[in-house]
C-alpha cells in the first residue's frame, strides 16, 4: 500500500474508530448511541442557525490548524499558538477601538494588527531557537502563560478602564455580517470564514509555489542538506515561526473582530490554540486537510452543545471521541499495520 | 555432502517486486562462502530470511540436514546462526563485557555476575584470538575492535554459522588483514561463515566458494579457486566491467585550489586540520588518502564553508574563500559531492527532481519574482535524469525511494552540471556497486578532461590509486606525503597513512 493512500486512509479510519468507541462508551453508560449522534448531527448542521454557528466555530480552527501545520512542515513544533492567538485577538480589538477610520482601511488594519502581534509573539521563540538553540517547545509553552497574563493586564488597565471586558469594536473594524446573520437565522456567523479559506490558499501557495517555501520545507526536512545547499537555516527558522504566529494571530483576530467583537479577561486559555495541534495532526499538515479537520472539529464541538438537551448524552462525550481520534492518528502505525495484515489476509 | 545451512529455492516477494526468486545457497561445514551481488540484488533480503526477519513465500531452509522454520531471530540464534551487522548494534556507554552478555547475563541472585561474565568473555576472546579489553567502554575503542565485539557477541550465544554483512566497509587495510586472520581462526575452530560483500578482491583472498545473485535471481555458485575477479564481476553485473578505469595522462595547468597553512577545529574543539598545505591544478585529480578521522571531513567542510577555519587560507583562482558563506562558495565555482549523501547531499523527503535543483532553485529560470517555475524545474530535472542515467520512475519520486547508486548519480548530476572549477568528491562511491562505481569514476575523469580540478577523498585505496593523478596522504591533519599513483603500492600508502615517514629522507612533503 502506497504512502499516499495511507496518509488519506489513516485519518478517515481514525475518525470512524473514534466514533465507534464513542458509541460503545455511550452504550455502556446507558445511552442510545444512535440518538446521541443524531442529536450531535442535528446540533451541528440540523438547521441554518446551527449550521451558521458551526461554520463560525470552524473559522478559528482553520487558522489555528494552519499555524501549527506551517511550523510543523518547516520542522518546528509551535505549541504557542494559544498565546499567539490571545495577543492577536487583543491587538486586533485594540486597533479596532483606537482608530476611527473608514471600514476599507480600518478593518484590514485591525486584522493585520492581529497577524502582526501573533507573528511578533512567535518571533521570540524563533530567534531564541535560531541564535541560542533553545528548544521552541519550551519557549512557546512559557510564552502562552506570559501572553495570557499580559493580555489580561492590557485589557483591564490599558484598553478598558479597569473593566473585565473592552468596549465593542466599532462597525468599521468589525467582521460581523448582517447578511450572513440573516441568512443563518441570526447566528453569530461572520465574514471570517472567507478569510480562513483564503488563509488556507495562502498557506498552500507559500509552501508549494514560492522560492521561500522551498527553502522553508527544505530546512524543515533536513537542516544539514539545506546548509550545504547554501540556505540560511537560522533565517528560515525565524521566518517559519513568524508566519506560523501570523496565522495564529489571525485566529485571534477572528474571535476579537468577529465572533465576540470585543476582548475580555481570560481566566484560562481559550483552548482553540491547543485544538489547532490536533487539527493539524488530523489534517496531515496540508492546507486542504487542515480545512477538513477543522470542519470536523467545528461540527463535533458545536454539535456537542446540543447533545445533552436532545439525548441526555453529556457534552464531554465529544471530548472522548476527539481524544480517541487523535490517539489513532498519533499512533497511525497501528492502523497501517492492521491495514497491511488485512490486505495480506484477503489475498 | 555435509551442509550446515541449506536455503533451497527461496522466493520472497514484496508488493510489486520479487526480491528473491528461486535462490539456492548451501553452506558447507568449515567453509567461507561469499554471497556476491550488486546493491539491491537481494543479498540482504536472503539473509534476513535466514535470520528469521522475513518469511519466504516458497522454498525451504535446512540446518544440518533438518528442515526448520525460522520465525524470528531468536530461533535463528538457537539454531546457531549469528549475524555481524554492517552497522554495529552496540550500547556506546556500556563496557565490552556488558554488551556481549546483554540479554543473557549470568546472574548471581538479583544482580549480574560481572566477574563470571568477564571471565567467560575473556575465555572466548582468547580461544578465537579476538583481542579485546573486556572492561573497556565501546565509546573508547576503535571500529575494528567494535567489530570484534560483535563477533564475540554471536560466539557467546553459541553461534556456529556466522553471517558477516559487508564487514570490511568500515575498516582500514591493516584492520582488514586482521579480520582475515580472524576468519581463518574461526574456521579452524569449526565454524562456518557466510560473507556478504561486493568486493571481489576479498572473495578471491579469503573465500572458498561464492554464490552470485543478480536482480533477485541466483546466477551461479562457483569455486573461488580457478575464477578471476573479471569473471565474478561479469557474473554479478551481467556484462563486461572495466576495472582499471581508462584515462589518458593528466595535463595539469594553472593552480585552481590553493590551500595554505590551514587550521580547522573539529566539533569538540580539537584542532584536527593542522597547518595543511595542498594545491589542486586545473586538469588533474588529486586524491586524499588517509585513515578515517585524520581531518579529512574537517578539511572538506572548511573548503565548502560548512565549518569555519581557525586560520590559514583557501584560495580558488586567487580569490579567498575562507570567510565566505556556503552559497557564495558554491557560486564561486566549487562543486561538492558530500561524504554523507543522506545527511548533506539530499533532502530525502523531497522529490528527486527538487533535489537536483537544490543548488540552483533560486536562480533564473527556476525562480522568478520569488515564485518557483515548476515547468523549468521539471525540465532541468528530466534533462539531468536522462544525462546521468538516474533510474527513477519519474522526477516526482521521493529521493528516499531510490537506490544509493541512483541517489549518488543525481547528486553528481547536480554538481557536475553547474560546471564548477573545482569538484570536491568525498567518498563518491561508498556503498555502491561495480556498475555505478565505473560510471562515477568516468564522470570524475570527464570533468578533469574538461580542464577542471577534482579533489577526491576516499578510504578505498583502489579507488585513490586508480582515479587520482596525484595522491596526497593525510595524517593527523597534515599532508605528510605527495605520491605518484603509478609509482606507489597499497602497502606504501598504508604505511604512510599510519604515520610512518617516507624512506627518502629530507623529501619536501609540502607542495
Amino acid at each position: 500500500m502506497s504512502n499516499r493512500v495511507l496518509t488519506i486512509l489513516i485519518p478517515i479510519i481514525s475518525v470512524l474508530l473514534g466514533l465507534i468507541v464513542g458509541a460503545i462508551v455511550m452504550s455502556v453508560s446507558g445511552f442510545n448511541p444512535i440518538e446521541g449522534y443524531g442529536a450531535l448531527i442535528k446540533g451541528a448542521v440540523g438547521d441554518s442557525f446551527y449550521l451558521g454557528e458551526t461554520i463560525r466555530q470552524i473559522t478559528p480552527y482553520i487558522f489555528a490548524g494552519l499555524a501549527v501545520a506551517f511550523a510543523f512542515r518547516t520542522g518546528l513544533f509551535n505549541i504557542g499558538v494559544e498565546g499567539q492567538l490571545l495577543v492577536g485577538w487583543t491587538a486586533s480589538v485594540w486597533v479596532g477601538l483606537a482608530f476611527d477610520l473608514p471600514k476599507i482601511i480600518h478593518l484590514p488594519m485591525a486584522v493585520l494588527a492581529g497577524a502582526l502581534a501573533g507573528a511578533l509573539w512567535a518571533f521570540i521563540p524563533g530567534i531564541l531557537k535560531a541564535r541560542l538553540r533553545v528548544h521552541e517547545v519550551i519557549v512557546t509553552i512559557m510564552m502562552n502563560y506570559i501572553a495570557l497574563h499580559f493580555v489580561n493586564y492590557l485589557i483591564r488597565y490599558v484598553i478598558s478602564d479597569e473593566q473585565n471586558t473592552t468596549e465593542r469594536v466599532p462597525e468599521s473594524a468589525s467582521l460581523k455580517s448582517p447578511l450572513l446573520e440573516t441568512l443563518t437565522d441570526y447566528s453569530t456567523l461572520h465574514y471570517g470564514i472567507f478569510l480562513a479559506l483564503a488563509g488556507a490558499i495562502v498557506f498552500w501557495v507559500i509552501l508549494e509555489k514560492t522560492t521561500s517555501g522551498f527553502e522553508l520545507r527544505s530546512v524543515g526536512l533536513n537542516q544539514h542538506a539545506s546548509e550545504y545547499a547554501g540556505m540560511n537555516v537560522n533565517r528560515n527558522i525565524v521566518l517559519s515561526m513568524v508566519i506560523s504566529g501570523a496565522f495564529a494571530g489571525l485566529a485571534g483576530a477572528m474571535e476579537g473582530l468577529g465572533t465576540f467583537g470585543y476582548g475580555f479577561i481570560h481566566d484560562s486559555f481559550s483552548g482553540v490554540g491547543f485544538d489547532g495541534i490536533a487539527v493539524a495532526l488530523l489534517g496531515g499538515n496540508i492546507a486542504i486537510g487542515v480545512v477538513l479537520a477543522a470542519a470536523l472539529f467545528g461540527i463535533l464541538k458545536q454539535g456537542a452543545l446540543i447533545m445533552p438537551l436532545e439525548s441526555g448524552v453529556p457534552t464531554e462525550l465529544v471530548e472522548i471521541v476527539i481524544a480517541i481520534i487523535i490517539f489513532f492518528v498519533a499512533s497511525s502505525y497501528i492502523i497501517a499495520y492492521l491495514l497491511r495484515r488485512f490486505k495480506k489476509g484477503a489475498n | 555432502m555435509d551442509y550446515v545451512i541449506e536455503m533451497l529455492n527461496i522466493r520472497k516477494e514484496f508488493p510489486g517486486i520479487v526480491a528473491n526468486d528461486n535462490i539456492t545457497l548451501q553452506l558447507k561445514k568449515g567453509e567461507i562462502h561469499a554471497l556476491l551481488g550488486e546493491n539491491g540484488a537481494g543479498k540482504s533480503t536472503l539473509m534476513n530470511v535466514l535470520f528469521g526477519l522475513y518469511q519466504p513465500e516458497q522454498g525451504e531452509i535446512k540446518v544440518k540436514g533438518k528442515k526448520v522454520h525460522i520465525t524470528n531471530p531468536n530461533v535463528a540464534n538457537e539454531l546457531g546462526i549469528g549475524m555481524v551487522h554492517q552497522h554495529f548494534m552496540l550500547v556506546e556507554s556500556f563496557t565490552i563485557t556488558e554488551n556481549i552478555v546483554l540479554g543473557i547475563e549470568p546472574k548471581k541472585g538479583l544482580t549480574i555476575d560481572m566477574k563470571k561474565a568477564e571471565k567467560e568473555v575473556q575465555a572466548i576472546s582468547d580461544r578465537y584470538g579476538l583481542r579485546v579489553d573486556a572492561t573497556a567502554k565501546i565509546s573508547d575503542i576503535s571500529v575494528g575492535m567494535q567489530q570484534r565485539v560483535e563477533i564475540l557477541k554471536t560466539l557467546y550465544r553459541g553461534a556456529e554459522m556466522l553471517i558477516f554483512d559487508e564487514p570490511t566497509a568500515v575498516l582500514t587495510p591493516q584492520e582488514i588483514n586482521e579480520l582475515t586472520q580472524i576468519f581463518r581462526t574461526l574456521i579452524k575452530e569449526g565454524k562456518s561463515i557466510i560473507l556478504i560483500t561486493h568486493k571481489l578482491k576479498e572473495i578471491i583472498e579469503v573465500c572458498d566458494r561464492v554464490t552470485v545473485i543478480r536482480k533477485g535471481v541466483g546466477i551461479d555458485t562457483v569455486d573461488v579457486e580457478g575464477t578471476t575477479p573479471n569473471e565474478l564481476a561479469s557474473l554479478m553485473v551481467g556484462r563486461e566491467v572495466l576495472f582499471n578505469t581508462k584515462k589518458t595522462p593528466a595535463q595539469p595547468k594553472e593552480t585552481v585550489l590553493d590551500i595554505a597553512k590551514l587550521n580547522v577545529k573539529d566539533s569538540r574543539g580539537v584542532m584536527s586540520v593542522k597547518d595543511l598545505d595542498l594545491t589542486v591544478r586545473a586538469g588533474e585529480i588529486v586524491g586524499i588518502a588517509g585513515v578515517d578521522g585524520n581531518g579529512q571531513s574537517e578539511l572538506i567542510e572548511a573548503i565548502t564553508g560548512l565549518k569555519k577555519s581557525s586560520s590559514g587560507s583557501i584560495k580558488l583562482n586567487g580569490k579567498e574563500l575562507s570567510s565566505l558563506k556556503p552559497r557564495k562558495i558554491t557560486e564561486s565555482g566549487v562543486g561538492h559531492i558530500p561524504q554523507d549523501r543522506h545527511k548533506h547531499g539530499l533532502v530525502l523527503d523531497f522529490s528527486i527532481g527538487d533535489n537536483m535543483l537544490l543548488q540552483t532553485y533560486y536562480q533564473s529560470p527556476y525562480s522568478k519574482r520569488s515564485m518557483l517555475n515548476n515547468r523549468e524545474i521539471n525540465k532541468q530535472a528530466k534533462k539531468l535524469i536522462a544525462e546521468f542515467d538516474v533510474r527513477t520512475p519519474s522526477e516526482w519520486t521521493e529521493a528516499r525511494a531510490l537506490s544509493g547508486g541512483n541517489q549518488q548519480k543525481a547528486i553528481i548530476g547536480r554538481e557536475v552540471d553547474r560546471n564548477p572549477d573545482v569538484l570536491i568528491a568525498a567518498q563518491p562511491t561508498r556503498g555502491l556497486d561495480v556498475g555505478a562505481i565505473e560510471f562515477i569514476h568516468q564522470r570524475l575523469i570527464d570533468q578533469r578532461d574538461k580542464g577542471k580540478a577534482v579533489l577526491l577523498l576516499s578510504f578505498e585505496l583502489d579507488e585513490i590509486i586508480n582515479v587520482s593523478d596525484r595522491i596526497a596522504v593525510i595524517y593527523e591533519g597534515s599532508i605528510v606525503a605527495i605520491v605518484d599513483p603509478k609509482e606507489t603500492t597499497e602497502q606504501e600508502l598504508g604505511l604512510l597513512m599510519a604515520g610512518s615517514k617516507r624512506k627518502e629522507a629530507g623529501e619536501d612533503t609540502h607542495v
